[in-house]
């Protein structure tokens, strides 16, 4: 079992580890891909950079300090987080155990851009599988996603219903979704009377009872939700010390809200390591 | 403590109350619903008297659950005379549950 697991390699999360290895805590970062950054072309307002760098660039220069400090980083996309005593990290590859988790993913989505998403959300559009799947028993149900993470809620509706439509909304399917009928028109509308009924895609109608969101990666918010741990208008609610209301989990970076730039994540990391440094020496 | 509301007692409890009511309803498989929980019972204790709390376990009462349409859990509701007059979908601080239910 390591001390702390970091999710996310960008800002937030390298800067939190390094400072949580200066600490000589077992940490590791596990990351999926270059995130926000890899989307960020001109980088001029950082301090120190005198010439305007990539995203990608910066990135690489983050993964390459925290190598040189000797930090492990898996390239791994974490499906799922439980916690008991401790904390177990699912991937798409293995799963981890940790004292504590720093939540450092980016930016959380915020669904989909369609008339009539808003309206429907709570009345019959869920963000978690293992939350609402039962009230949809034998129901027919419609999951949107492309990925792992749409893998993952698949297998848990699975179980509770055997009409499932995965909406690819116009993304390419990455995984194998045994048999379930797939569509791969963008979404256009959804469309009901006090609950929802309808997914209107660019090639037709789908009748539905419920519709299940798990698009892209998984993000804080989506882990957030299924622990139990407070969001605010999307964002991960986090203490002075940068923990949520679930005691050694904590957050940073863009994830929590507020300034959505490179020093702040920066700096949220260095204050949640710190934080979580005392979070574990006191930890009985 | 929050009241076990149930089919049986719903119209004596939830609509013919002379007080508001506020009904959380929840299952035991949902994560934040038994996050949820601790936060309903400091309510019901904090408002003892001027609001009365109940909880539906949407399992063992899936015929209320329907009627009010619940299509996401924890779904907390606030009657007023017999009538919803208030609605609020997942976890939620307690000082952000009072003020979406204006109490
Ligand atoms: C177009 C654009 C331009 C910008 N320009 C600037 C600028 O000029 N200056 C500036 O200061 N800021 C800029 N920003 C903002 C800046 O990029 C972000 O504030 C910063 O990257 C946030 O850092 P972060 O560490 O919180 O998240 P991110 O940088 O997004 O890193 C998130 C990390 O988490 C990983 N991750 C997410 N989910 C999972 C999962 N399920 N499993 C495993 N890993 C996961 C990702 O792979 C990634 O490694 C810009 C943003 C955009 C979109």
């Amino acid at each position: 079992m390591r001390d702390i697991i970091v999710i996310g390699g960008g800002p937030a999360g390298v800067s939190a580890a390094i400072y949580l290895k200066r600490f000589k805590l077992d940490v590791a970062i596990i990351m999926k891909d270059q995130g926000t950054l890899a989307a960020t072309d001109h980088i001029e307002n950082y301090y120190g950079i005198v010439e305007p760098v990539t995203g990608k660039d910066l990135f690489q220069r983050g993964i390459a300090q925290a190598k040189r400090l000797e930090i492990p980083i898996l390239v791994e996309e974490v499906t799922g987080i439980d916690n008991f005593d401790n904390f177990i990290v699912r991937t798409d590859a293995q799963t981890h155990q940790a004292k504590a988790v720093l939540l450092a993913t980016g930016a959380n989505k915020t669904g989909l851009k369609v008339k009539g998403f808003a309206d429907y959300v709570g009345k019959g559009i869920s963000f978690c599988a293992i939350c609402d799947g039962f009230l949809y028993r034998n129901k027919k149900i419609g999951l949107v996603g492309h990925g792992e993470f749409m893998r993952e809620e698949l297998e848990a509706l699975a179980n509770i219903s055997q009409d499932i439509v995965v909406f690819t909304n116009g993304e390419t399917l990455e995984k194998d979704v045994e048999g379930h009928p797939v569509v791969t028109d963008r979404i256009k509308a959804l469309r009901g009377d006090d609950l929802l009924r309808v997914v209107e895609t660019t090639a037709g109608d789908h009748q539905v009872d419920a519709l299940f969101i798990a698009m892209g990666t998984a993000s804080a918010a989506d882990f957030a939700l299924r622990m139990g741990a407070f969001t605010e208008n999307n964002s991960i609610l986090v203490d002075e010390k940068f923990m949520t209301n679930i005691p050694g989990l904590f957050a940073a970076g863009d994830c929590i809200g507020g300034l959505k730039q490179i020093a702040k994540a920066v700096a949220d990391g260095a204050q949640a390591a710190i934080a979580i440094h005392k979070y574990l020496r006191n930890k009985p | 403590m929050a009241l076990k509301i149930t089919t049986d007692n719903f119209k004596n409890e939830v609509l013919e109350a002379k007080v508001p009511v506020i009904v959380d309803f929840w299952a035991s498989w949902c994560r934040p619903c038994l996050m949820l929980g601790p936060i309903i019972e400091e309510i019901a204790k904090d408002l003892d008297g001027k609001v009365k709390v109940g909880k539906v376990n949407v399992d063992e009462e899936g015929y209320l659950a329907q009627q009010f349409r619940v299509s996401s859990i924890p779904t907390i509701m606030l009657f007023k005379d017999g009538k919803v007059a208030k609605q609020a979908v997942g976890l939620m601080r307690k000082e952000d549950l009072l003020k979406t239910f204006g109490l």
